[in-house]
């Protein structure tokens, strides 16, 4: 192994090099809230050094494989994670602080976040199930996190028995298809894809497993229970680059590995989102806590994400990766306040949230750019990542779910509005008080504002995505 | 910085300095200088492009830019005007100013009413100058979604009901527009070319003609929803009814005119035949929208729901003009587009000052108030005679235009048509000549003895709007002849 292929794994290895280290400080630190900074600063420099150039290449004779497209996802999902750390220091220091549990918080979630990283670089489908399972085991664990609350050990079970459940499907749907092609490897599959019945089983049981973790409607019945009880950086997390990382290796799967049986998938592809974004949508017109809000819109918006897969060419790659890219940013825009909110004063239900603006005027705002962006409202970044998804659909044809895709971004402006109207239109006698921020917290919401209005108008992203997206 | 960009970037740069500002006084004079600066670039801009046509210059557009955006996806930001934008545009700013004058007294968040209103201001400028549908749709966009904020927050009555059911169905209606305008592109290729959203592009490229009678509806609903097409309407009266005046004001004097004018720059321009196959079916629900809502008008009690029903019905004969499909009518669609904003804006501005001073906008608990109040009084004549359309006011003008066009069609649908669609006139006369007597000249009321006319600033804004009025109507072929030469190269193809 010399430096070039090791420069490949750079991320990897990078990452688990900063979790032994903190493994080490951990145990030599006594005033753990200086694992905080520790911890975020390791993680800024590992986020810089992402984006050094790479060129494409395969290890382990092809089980891993890098390429400057997975790189620009892996990027993305590295600034998610480093917002989603700057903006869980607060609750860090709030709730683990006094069990001093503070250095497994970072050690578990950059865990975590090294199995989404193997998840997405996988060629093989080994490495797929090991990073699958990397991923979320700790964030099983984390989900459990708030360990005096029963709500969070409820949801770290459901998890985690979720997790299991599909994992087991998933790797069933694995092993049918070893029985047909004879191989694990991604690169063979493609060559020896037949239309068997248990080509076809294996198929179906390989993307019922995803469907568990994007949490697609029928699988998303764990969704908001988790996002409820788990503290809300895990279930920022979950939400964002859980999604984001299994997203993107199921497009690789269903456009490089099964293309040759799209004919199967893109029906099932078309049904599954159009449901989806109708359930998710409709359970989220429902919901009071915020949490489960934020939780059946992340179901909605997997919806669209899988909208724009239809077209299985270079348009669905970017517009899906740049899609991805944007809605780290808007999700962890409104998770952030919302988490926030219900540290400083306890409040995680809609109502509270009459009169947000008039006492905090800066988070009400970053909540509204957040929401806007999800809700595909321009000039906001999330506007063009939805454009771009329809645009994808609609170049094959498929107008009908653009329509309806369109049609449901609109009844999820109106649950965004809900929350919009109360902190911005109602007044409250009981508003939730004014409350300062850290200063992790504050670096996290600017960056999130600022990427919100840049990322769509600065149009060089997504050439540049576009130019990566040769599968 | 071209001289079309600088209506984004002002507009932007004025939403900065608000935000920066402290104090109300700070605020007023910010967003007064920020809009009187528009007006002054909209006149400028006038200016120039008469200059560049007296020295022959004959493009259909003037002041063009072309920026690439997407890349792959050939998208442009791409801008330019012909004199019809320019008109649009000219009204945008005076309505923006003179509503900037109406608010002086916003007292609750004024900071955030003024930001709202200017956002607001830049989407429709936008819409505007864009060439590029994708652009164009952006602005759109960016135009609707401040008034959630602006009817929701200021807003009077159901304001949360009304914000919300206008925020949802112009974005419902944005829905088919953009797949619509996914059908333009993905067909824009027609002719062998590279995909477009560019609008003479797409124009040029031989859609064919099933094509077009799949997405016309498609773009004139999406359109013409907030033109306030019957039965889509609904949205109007609620929204204009909650909205606080200024919004009112821009509301129905600009917002609702990015129907129309989408409607005859985008589908009709570049969907010939299917604007010809569509035509008879959408002029009936235009011609209901016209007797409808005059009809309506006649039966409320609510000042701001009679303006707003006589929106619809003023609006649904821009669109009937529009979908006569002949040169008379269609200027008469834009110079009703320019009167009526002009109109309403005086009504709503007009309505805003008796609600603050009466603080009742129910026509039966108002009488007299010509002696009180002599000034608000003699303009809400004028807006009447005006909206009934009196010879030497814009209205005339623009509703002669309308129906004469509309009659040249000479078939028997067409005659029935807009035979229904002139009757409105009469009903028109019947609901303002009754309010004026009822409310104006009616037994004086001693409740409202001590009541103050007008002050300077809502003098100032007033009495600009009542100048446009009466411009247009005794310099009716100066403005004709401006929206002529505008109309021309965009009716050839349906001729």
């Amino acid at each position: 192994m010399n430096w070039n292929t090791f420069f490949l794994m750079r991320h990897e290895i990078v990452l688990t090099l900063i979790i032994l280290l903190l493994l080490l400080i951990d145990v030599f630190v006594d005033d753990k809230k200086k694992l905080n900074p520790i911890a975020i600063i390791a993680f800024a420099v590992y986020t810089l050094l992402g984006f050094l150039p790479l060129e494409s290449g395969s290890l382990f004779g092809g089980m891993f494989v890098n390429s400057p497209l997975i790189n620009v996802l892996k990027n993305a999902m590295n600034i998610g994670v480093l917002m989603i750390t700057l903006s869980a220091v607060s609750w860090v220091n709030a709730k683990m602080l006094p069990l001093k549990k503070v250095g497994e918080f970072y050690i578990l979630l950059f865990s975590s976040y090294l199995g989404m990283l193997f998840l997405v670089s996988s060629g093989h489908f080994l490495m797929l199930y090991l990073g699958m399972e990397l991923a979320t085991l700790p964030v099983a664990a984390l989900a459990a996190y708030d360990i005096f609350s029963r709500k969070s050990s409820e949801a770290g079970i459901k998890l985690i028995l979720n997790a299991a459940l599909s994992s087991g499907i998933l790797l069933f749907g694995a092993s049918i298809i070893y029985m047909t092609t004879g191989s694990l490897y991604f690169s063979s599959i493609a060559n020896n894809v037949s239309n068997s019945y248990l080509m076809i089983l294996g198929l179906i049981m390989l993307f019922a497993g995803f469907g568990f973790k994007i949490s697609l409607v029928p699988f998303h019945f764990w969704t908001a229970d988790v996002y409820e009880g788990a503290p809300t950086p895990v279930s920022n997390y979950l939400s964002v680059i859980s999604k984001g990382g299994a997203i993107f290796i199921l497009m690789i799967l269903a456009f490089v590995v099964f293309n040759q049986l799209n004919y199967l998938w893109l029906p099932l592809f078309y049904g599954i989102s159009i449901v989806t974004m109708f359930l998710g949508n409709f359970f989220a017109l429902r919901q009071k806590n915020l949490q489960r809000f934020m939780a059946f819109s992340s179901v909605a918006q997997a919806g669209f994400i899988l909208m724009g897969m239809l077209s299985f060419d270079q348009m669905a790659v970017t517009s899906v990766v740049y899609f991805i890219a944007i809605y780290i940013v808007s999700n962890i825009g409104a998770f952030g306040v919302i988490q926030a909110v219900g540290i400083a004063s306890g409040k995680w239900e809609m109502d509270d949230y009459n009169g947000f603006y008039r006492t905090n005027p800066k988070m009400a705002l970053v909540l509204m750019l957040a929401l806007f962006s999800l809700a595909g409202i321009p000039p906001l970044a999330g506007f063009f990542g939805k454009f771009f998804l329809y645009t994808s659909a609609a170049s094959q044809g498929y107008y009908w779910i653009v329509f309806l895709g369109i049609l449901n971004a609109t009844i999820a402006l109106y649950y965004y509005l809900l929350v919009i109207r109360s902190a911005f239109l109602r007044t409250s006698e009981n508003p939730i008080p004014y409350f300062k921020s850290d200063w992790y917290m504050r670096i996290s919401m600017i960056l999130v504002a600022i990427a919100l209005i840049m990322l769509g108008l600065y149009s060089p992203f997504y050439s540049y995505i576009n130019s990566l997206s040769i599968l | 910085m071209d001289i079309l960009t600088l209506f984004v970037v002002v507009p932007v740069l004025t939403v900065l300095g608000l935000m920066f500002a402290k104090g109300k006084s700070q605020f007023r004079i910010i967003a007064v200088v920020g809009s009187a600066i528009q007006s002054a670039m909209a006149f400028n801009l006038m200016y120039q492009f008469f200059k560049l046509r007296d020295a022959g210059d004959s493009a259909v557009m003037l002041f063009k830019r072309d920026l690439m955006w997407f890349e792959p996806l050939n998208i442009h930001y791409s801008i330019g005007v012909d004199s019809i934008s320019i008109l649009m545009i000219m009204l945008t700013s005076i309505i923006v100013l003179t509503g900037v004058f109406i608010s002086w007294e916003v007292s609750d968040l004024p900071k955030e009413f003024f930001i709202s209103l200017i956002i607001l201001a830049t989407g429709v400028y936008g819409f505007f100058i864009s060439l590029d549908l994708f652009t164009m749709f952006v602005f759109y966009e960016i135009a609707v979604i401040p008034m959630y904020l602006l009817i929701g927050i200021w807003g009077s009555g159901p304001r949360e009901y009304s914000a919300m059911k206008l925020t949802l169905m112009l974005m419902g209606a944005s829905a088919l527009l953009l797949v619509a305008i996914f059908g333009l592109y993905f067909n824009s290729n027609a002719d062998g070319g590279p995909l477009t959203f560019n609008l003479f592009e797409i124009a040029q490229a031989n859609i064919p003609v099933s094509t077009q009678i799949i997405f016309f509806p498609l773009a004139f609903i999406g359109f013409a929803v907030i033109g306030a097409l019957f039965p889509f309407h609904t949205w109007s009266p609620d929204g204009h009814a909650s909205a606080p005046t200024a919004v009112s004001m821009l509301h129905a004097g600009v917002l609702m005119k990015l129907g129309g004018y989408g409607v005859f720059r985008v589908a009709m321009y570049t969907m010939p035949a299917g604007a010809h196959y569509w035509s008879d079916f959408f002029m009936v629900l235009a011609v209901i929208g016209v007797t409808y809502g005059a009809l309506a008008a006649v039966r409320q009690t609510d000042l701001k729901y009679i303006n707003a029903y006589s929106s619809v019905s003023h609006l649904g004969l821009v669109l009937l003009a529009l979908l006569t499909m002949n040169e008379i009518g269609w200027r008469g669609a834009i110079m009703q587009s320019l009167s009526h904003g002009f109109i309403t804006a005086l009504f709503f501005a007009l309505i805003g000052m008796l609600y603050g001073r009466t603080h009742t906008r129910i026509v039966s608990k108002m009488s007299g108030l010509m002696s009180y109040l002599p000034i608000i009084g003699a303009l809400y004549v004028i807006a009447g005679m005006a909206n009934l359309g009196l010879p030497g006011f814009s209205g005339f003008v623009a509703e002669m235009n309308i129906f004469v066009g509309a009659f040249q069609n000479a078939d028997l649908f067409h005659r029935v048509i807009t035979i229904i669609a002139v009757s409105s006139i009469v009903v028109t006369a019947v609901y303002i000549l009754r309010l004026v007597g009822k409310m104006l000249m009616g037994p004086v009321m001693p409740e409202y003895e001590n009541l103050k006319d007008i002050t300077w600033y809502e003098k100032t804004g007033a009495y600009i709007l009542v100048l446009f009025i009466t411009l247009i109507g005794v310099l009716p072929f100066w403005w004709g002849d401006i929206i002529q030469e505008g109309v021309k190269p965009f009716i050839e193809p349906l001729l």
